[in-house]
């Protein structure tokens, strides 16, 4: 028993809100930018090869264009040499986008905690999931991914998320 | 054998203090003498020390006894053909001033040069291009120095240009300004990485290109610089086990392997036969996996996708035993000084022998598609050549150098753990090509896992650790039950296991090739100084000389099929 326009229209139509089929189809074709430096990325080329297989989940479709990819996944160390680059990598990037610090490198510094290892990506660009582990399994690759749909669930179109960020080399 | 070199060696340099300390011959010599010394054991017939295999500098400020100099700096030589190892010595009086260069006489001390100019700030006289290599430019001080704070990081806005750096080169090659502005053979500059997915990490690849002809090409590397010797300076011996799990991170265990080897090789401890036989298995099997990732990548960038799954997936299936064995995919730690972490399991072998027909199974499977592929042959054959005498100047070793022909394996010309006693063979390419690369290591995985079945087939029963409370843990019943077993726990955690003081080199063949370590110790259960002799490094300290003259899709296949691990090559 349909209410109002789909009353009048029967079954051709299906009426949403916009935030709702918008973040739908979000969810499900991220498209991510594999930021990877160290050994987290032989643990990410896991986690896309046939035993995890990343594609269950939308996100695939890896893209060495940040133009073209809307999930930045930051795995392995970022020294003070290489912060620059990310930053710059980051901010080509079309929005809306997201992006996860992979292991502990990437979250905090990890072990290296020294004069050429970035403490943590969030004082360069915002974060919006954190994986742990010295490499996290790829397992945590797709939970991370899971969360990020999670997330994306209850975004607005109308929102511009982290646009008032201030990082250390901003 | 050393007996005789150290003889031959002081009757050639009677002015210089020559000892012996493990399996080197070390020579003191006054600086102003350096230069000569090094060139009379690279040219003398009776040295022929053809490869310069590492540089590092020290700093004795903080060192207990102390020295008339503060920064001394070492270079490791070695005659490949006859098994000689020579350590070059001497004091810098005034790092500011500098010593004299030796980059005319091998090309790896380019690289290795502006590394120690980074990491200490010893100036090299008549460097062709001496700045910094490890960390960004806009670096101030030399972090290496034990007066640099440990934690005292530096922000870097801006990548540098490398601008003066290809033009240089490009006038080294014979292109000059007017050839660079004719529009009929105008020069274009393309920039690969370091965020690129042909560079497999984090390196800097920028050429000069002509058409798609490669005139001139420089790299940058450091961009997974992160502070490995400093950081290994403030840890106990046993606590940087996991850090050089991440050196290379495709083969962590042989590099700890090679770190424990080090160490008990100066500790003099000999660790038991069953442990030297796992050593072994776990080292040749670690070199499989390495090789397979290698060449799961190469054939990827050269269009092979489906090879990538042959090989990566038995990979994947390896990480699963590997970590029903340590807990662990990648970063295993399972090596301890004095021994394993733990024996294998029950069952193991069996797991094992299923998991080696599984990656024979893969190569067989991608060898089908490579092997007498005309596509293959085409775009690797004759292609990125590199000569002996080149791949040694530059310090290649490894795979990398057995390509270009030249039979040097430490498994073969330095034995440990019993490799003599191995029935295996050393693959040798003819012409040093990009082909030769590619099927040397096809090879070496097939003579490993050969290597494998023969030690699980004699390994002995017993037990893996040496029995000395002052190097091993004491076994826990004896901690729990008894106070001198606790005491002896208690001090090896918290202090460290006691290493006499001294300096010493101890090498590993590890996948990559010469893996390397030079350690000062002050007698504390702390490394004074760790300085590791990364493969990759010099390999990539001899890239431009692979691919200048040939295209830039070549570069790319190039770079894949010399395996670059950037936990390995910046530390």
């Amino acid at each position: 028993m349909a209410l109002g326009l789909e009353a009048s229209l029967g079954n051709t139509v299906i009426t949403t809100k916009l935030d709702a089929v918008v973040n739908w189809g979000r969810q499900y074709s991220l498209w991510p930018f594999i930021f990877g430096t160290a050994c987290c990325a032989i643990e990410f080329m896991s986690a896309a090869a046939s035993q995890h297989d990343i594609s269950r989940f939308g996100a695939e479709v890896v893209r060495f264009s940040p133009r073209q990819a809307d999930l930045l996944l930051v795995c392995g160390t970022i020294s003070y040499k290489q912060a620059p680059i990310l930053k710059r990598i980051y901010e080509q990037m079309p929005l809306p986008k997201w992006v996860v610090a992979m292991g502990a490198c990437a979250s905090s510094g990890g072990i290296y905690d020294n004069y050429c290892t970035v403490q943590g990506i969030d004082t360069i660009i915002p974060v919006d999931v954190y994986i742990s582990g010295c490499p996290p399994r790829p397992e945590a690759v797709l939970d991370a991914l899971i969360k990020i749909q999670e997330q994306i669930q209850g975004e607005s179109v109308l929102v511009d998320r982290h646009n008032d960020f201030k990082g250390i080399l901003d | 054998m050393n007996s005789t070199a150290l003889e031959k060696i002081k009757a050639a340099f009677p002015d210089a203090t020559c000892t012996t300390v493990l399996d080197s011959v070390v020579v003191e010599v006054q600086p102003e003498y350096l230069e000569s010394t090094l060139s009379r054991l690279k040219n003398d017939p009776t040295f022929n020390c053809g490869l310069l295999v590492d540089i590092t500098g020290i700093d004795y400020l903080e060192y207990p006894t102390p020295r008339k100099f503060r920064f001394h700096v070492v270079y490791t030589l070695r005659n490949w053909q006859d098994n000689l190892l020579v350590q070059v010595r001497s004091a810098v009086p005034d790092p500011q001033a500098g010593i004299a260069t030796v980059t005319h006489l091998w090309g790896s001390a380019n690289w290795g040069e502006r590394e120690v100019y980074d990491q200490y700030g010893i100036r090299f006289n008549g460097h062709p291009d001496l700045r910094r290599i490890l960390n960004h430019w806009q670096f101030e001080g030399h972090p290496l120095r034990k007066d640099y704070p440990i934690e005292k990081g530096q922000i870097c806005l801006e990548t540098d240009s490398l601008e003066n750096e290809i033009r240089s080169r490009l006038f080294e090659n014979g292109i000059d300004e007017t050839t660079m502005k004719d529009i009929n053979t105008e020069i274009m500059f393309l920039n690969i990485g370091p965020s690129h997915p042909a560079t497999h990490g984090a390196i800097r690849i920028l050429a000069a290109l002509d058409g798609e002809t490669i005139l001139a090409n420089v790299n940058e590397i450091g961009y997974l610089h992160r502070g490995f010797e400093k950081t290994a300076e403030n840890r106990t011996y046993n606590q940087i086990i996991p850090l050089t799990d991440r050196l290379n991170y495709c083969s962590s265990m042989i590099n700890n392997i090679a770190y424990a080897k080090a160490v008990e090789a100066w500790l003099g401890v000999t660790i038991t036969e069953r442990a030297q036989f796992m050593r072994v298995v776990l080292t040749e099997f670690y070199r499989v996996l390495d090789h397979l990732v290698c060449l799961a990548a190469a054939l990827v960038d050269m269009g092979g996708l489906t090879n990538y799954w042959y090989l990566y997936n038995e990979k994947e299936a390896a990480y699963d035993l590997i970590s029903r064995l340590t807990g662990a995919r990648l970063t295993s730690s399972f090596t301890r000084i004095g021994g394993m972490y733990r024996d294998f399991y029950e069952g193991w072998e069996k797991d094992l022998e299923l998991q080696l027909r599984g990656i024979e199974k893969g190569i067989g499977d991608a060898l089908k598609l490579v092997e007498t592929n005309r596509i293959v042959h085409d775009r690797t054959q004759g292609v990125c050549v590199v000569s002996a005498e080149t791949a040694l100047s530059y310090g290649f070793t490894g795979p990398v150098l057995r390509a270009s022909g030249v039979p040097f394996d430490l498994r073969k010309d330095a034995p440990y753990y019993n490799y003599e006693s191995f029935d295996f063979e050393v693959p040798v390419g003819t012409t040093g090509d990009i082909y030769d690369r590619f099927m040397i290591r096809f090879y070496e995985m097939a003579q490993s896992i050969r290597i494998i079945r023969q030690a699980m087939k004699h390994i002995p029963n017993g037990p893996i650790n040496v029995r000395n409370s002052q190097v091993c843990l004491p076994p826990k019943d004896q901690v729990y039950n008894n106070i001198e077993g606790l005491a002896n726990h208690f001090k090896l955690i918290f202090e460290g296991v006691k290493v006499p003081a001294g300096e010493w080199y101890d090498s590993f063949e590890a996948a990559n090739g010469e893996l390397g370590f030079h350690f000062i110790s002050d007698g504390s259960g702390q490394p004074y100084k760790l300085k590791v002799r990364p493969p990759c490094f010099y390999t990539m300290g001899g890239f431009h000389k692979m691919v200048e003259g040939n295209m830039i899709a070549d570069a790319v296949i190039n770079l894949s099929c010399i395996n670059i691990i950037g936990g390995e090559l910046d530390r």
